[in-house]
């Protein structure tokens, strides 16, 4: 990649509505091998129970995450939408992936590289405290909808 | 005799009482009043001066009722017994409408809605108050109850002034009472002074003044409105509760999460033994009996209590599912919602469903205790997560 | 016996029914019957006596009687503008409800209502809508919809989210697509679960409201679904600044009479058959926060 591709990328990423706030020069150290990535209508990103070493900024069309085993194939159960982050398994151990992710909009993304992102975290702490305040709510939020979910409110 | 109007005051000996029901029967009422029966004094079809609770009189407290024998022969010598009159207005069954299978269709018959008129003797000032509230509530608004409208509109109400309070009275925290105010066509006030045993009888209304003029009356002596003054008095005086009712509602609406709440449901039994006699609840259940070959069907109205589980049921479950939850709800609509609904008090200060509470329950008490108390401003808000 | 009719107050319309007597239902004919859903179906109806009809405000409900069974209150499904037609889609959940959603055209039901307030649609003049509907809840907001779309020059920006179980579970799902490409408004369909075969949003109604486009002080929002759904859509909205007197929710609660004699349909100090089903969520607030009240 050159450099101003990886400038291009570092822009993109900052305008990212959950990278807005943060301190641009930290977001570099992060950004390094960031690439951009298209994924057609079907095709899988993720797969349950790989390796995390990316995650994913949406930028366009829509993505949807799978579970399931059994007696229960691929149940999709939460969608998600250009201008949020998929995954946050790179940041807990054991870092693999919990679920599928399967684009059902042609789908573009910014991939960041996990071991970089976890790097650039532990070398600037202030950054890193500043990242987790951004994620946390992104998973209670997950989390909360998760359980309004199991509710079932729908099912008398 | 000279013609009554409204607002005469005439006086009634003892001796000359039977002639009020005379009087009535003439008219064509049916005589409904106090009678003693099972241990208690209660209201029903009685045909004469012997069937009333002649010197008798009633203890109450809280969870206590039981009847006594006066030191006299007062016909009107005791306060509120089990029944109000809500049972002849507002029947704890009642047939709604017949319908019958017509070919694929069916055909509703409503139920006949002709009585005889009845005369309610011995309403007392809280009584016509709690008939003054089931007024609003059925015939108050957009929706008028026809079997309600049709009875209520062929009682003659001939009230009776207390003389002495229950245990559990507090008609004076309630305004409504126990002086008789407005409402009837009659007001009775029974006087016993050394050996003279007679009736102060005010004209409430045309049809009371109808019916008073085939009773002997005789004028009254110039001291006997005082002297009724005094009867009221003494039960006022004698009132056996206090409830302040100062901010009332709010109080109970602001505090639905007070402690409280928690310790009366812990003696609740969810009996429905208050909401049975209180003469202002009303809550009711329809029921659709078909017969075996549902040709025809019934529809029944009857007495139901918001302590009864099934009365929130959906969805297969009662929304209040709890004591607490049935208990506050009693509470609150009668104090507090009612005024939302109805622009009164649900509560007449009666005291019956202090005296009937298998506990002793005692919401004068309950309300004392949150106004003792009351939680800080509500710490729940709209967009709490 | 035969009764007066006069004692009522009305006239009877040639069939022994009075008019005005507030506990007898009027005979409907099921004229066609659609499955909605695996449970749910909804009934068209005309009803039986010539020259009856139920004119009635989107939001509005009836008490719908089988003979010899009982009666359930179910919303208005149908076009307010076409009250010869009188519509009801009905959830098979109850002794009633699985009887009403067994019948076929021809099977007479009877009819008491309609009762209680409906969606303010007229408060809503000028200012962006936000309608949120969860699994049944569409259905008492459909004749509101047709309502909106006549006058649709009246409205500002129109945002309608509506979710269900699972894509079967979708109720008018054929209807709603008519409504997508409108472009004049915008609809959002979601799911709580779903499978392959389905392309759409996956999540509660609440994580479509940020792709929704409105000016919250503008706004006037209609909700209506099971109630924590409703309970978590008002909040979201609140905390983006609608105004709470302008976000409106459709409660429900176990009725017998529908008319406030009753005492079963008690919310707080509202009869939400009278006072309601239609609340505003400033009034309901408070009330929403408590357990079992």
């Amino acid at each position: 990649m050159t450099a101003t591709q990886s400038e291009a990328i570092a822009d993109r990423v900052l305008r990212h509505p959950f990278f807005v706030g943060i301190d641009p020069t930290l977001v570099h150290a992060m950004v390094a091998k960031a690439e951009e990535r298209t994924y057609d209508v079907g095709e899988v990103m993720v797969r349950e129970g790989r390796p995390a070493e990316e995650f994913f900024l949406v930028l366009e069309g829509k993505i949807a995450l799978e579970i399931g085993a059994a007696e229960h194939p691929g149940i999709t159960v939460e969608t998600i939408e250009p201008g949020e982050i998929l995954g946050w398994s790179w940041l807990v151990a054991p870092y693999r992936w919990r679920f599928d992710a399967r684009a059902v909009k042609p789908t573009k993304v910014i991939a960041l590289n996990a071991a970089a992102a976890r790097y650039a975290l532990a070398a600037h702490p202030a950054f890193g405290y500043e990242f987790l305040m951004k994620f946390l709510p992104v998973v209670a939020e997950r989390l909360e909808n998760t359980r309004v979910q199991l509710l079932d409110i729908h099912g008398h | 005799m000279d013609s009554l109007k409204v607002g005469d005051r005439r006086v009634l000996e003892r001796n000359d009482f039977p002639s009020l029901f005379r009087a009535l029967s003439a008219k064509g009422y049916k005589v409904v009043g106090p009678t003693v029966r099972d241990g208690a004094i209660v209201y029903d079809h009685i045909s004469g001066v012997d069937d009333l609770p002649i010197g008798w009189t009633d203890r109450q407290e809280a969870g206590k009722y039981r009847i006594e024998r006066r030191n006299d022969d007062a016909l009107f010598g005791y306060v509120v017994g089990p029944f109000s009159w809500k049972k002849f207005l507002y029947p704890p069954r009642e047939r709604l409408w017949t319908a019958a299978r017509d070919g694929d269709s069916f055909v509703v018959t409503p139920e006949p809605l002709d009585g005889a008129p009845l005369a309610f003797l011995g309403m007392r000032a809280c009584e016509l108050a709690g008939v003054a509230v089931q007024d609003r509530v059925f015939m108050g608004g957009p929706v008028v109850d026809p079997g309600y409208a049709a009875r209520r509109g062929r009682i003659l109400r001939i009230a009776v002034q207390c003389g002495q309070a229950g245990g559990t009275c507090f008609c004076v925290s309630m305004g409504t009472g126990p002086g008789v105010q407005k409402g009837a066509d009659v007001v009775i006030t029974e006087i016993l002074d050394g050996s003279r045993h007679y009736f102060l009888v005010e004209v409430g209304s045309t049809e009371g003044a109808a019916v008073l003029s085939g009773v002997p009356l005789k004028p009254a002596a110039s001291d006997d409105p005082a002297k009724a003054q005094a009867v009221v008095g003494r039960a006022a005086a004698a009132m056996g509760r206090t409830l302040d009712t100062e901010g009332i509602h709010d109080l109970l609406l602001k505090n639905l999460e007070h402690p409280r709440w928690e310790i009366v449901a812990k003696r609740c039994l969810a009996c429905t033994n208050c909401t049975m006699v209180c003469p202002t609840c009303f809550c009711s259940n329809q029921e659709e009996v078909p017969d075996l070959s549902v040709e025809k069907v019934e529809r029944w109205r009857r007495w139901d209590s918001c302590f009864n589980l099934g009365l929130t049921e959906m969805h297969g479950q009662a929304v209040r599912r709890s004591q607490l939850s049935r208990y506050r709800q009693w509470l609150t609509h009668k104090l507090a919602g009612w005024h939302d609904q109805f622009g009164t008090s649900g509560c007449v200060g009666c005291g019956r469903c202090i005296t009937w509470c298998p506990v002793g329950i005692d919401l004068t008490e309950e309300v004392a205790a949150i106004r003792t108390a009351p939680m800080r401003s509500a710490a729940t808000s709209e967009g709490k997560k | 016996m035969v009764t007066d009719a006069r004692a009522f107050g009305g006239h009877s319309h040639g069939t022994g029914v009075p008019a005005g007597h507030p506990y007898a239902p009027r005979p409907f004919v099921v004229r066609a019957r659609t499955q909605e859903t695996p449970d749910t179906v909804t009934l068209r109806m005309e009803p039986r006596i010539p020259g009856d009809r139920l004119s009635f405000k989107g939001g509005q409900f009836n008490m719908v009687y089988v003979f010899g069974v009982g009666e359930s209150a179910i919303s208005i499904s149908g076009d307010p503008a076409h009250p010869e037609e009188l519509v009801h889609t009905v959830r098979a959940v109850g002794k009633i409800t699985n009887k009403l959603a067994s019948l076929t055209p021809g099977a007479v039901v009877g009819i008491r209502g309609p009762y209680g307030q409906g969606w303010p649609l007229d408060s809503a003049r000028g200012r962006d809508l936000v309608i949120v509907a969860g699994g049944l809840g569409l259905p008492p907001l459909r004749p509101t919809i047709y309502d909106i779309f006549r006058h649709r020059e009246s409205f500002g920006r129109i945002e309608i989210v509506y979710g269900a179980r699972t894509p079967k579970d979708l109720v008018f799902a054929e209807e709603v697509r008519t409504w997508l490409p409108k472009s004049d408004l915008r609809v959002q369909t979601t799911v709580d679960a779903a499978g392959r075969d389905w392309y759409g949003d996956v999540g509660v109604v609440t994580t479509r409201l940020p792709a929704a486009r409105f000016d919250p002080a503008n706004t006037t929002a209609f909700v209506c679904g099971p109630e924590i759904m409703m309970k978590l859509t008002a909040q979201a909205l609140a905390e983006r600044g609608v105004p709470s007197e302008a976000i409106w929710l459709s409660m429900e609660r176990n009725m017998k009479c529908a008319f406030g004699f009753c005492g079963h349909c008690q919310y707080g100090p509202s009869f939400v058959c009278r006072d309601g089903p239609v609340l505003p969520y400033k009034t309901l607030a408070p009330l929403l926060a408590v357990k079992e009240v």
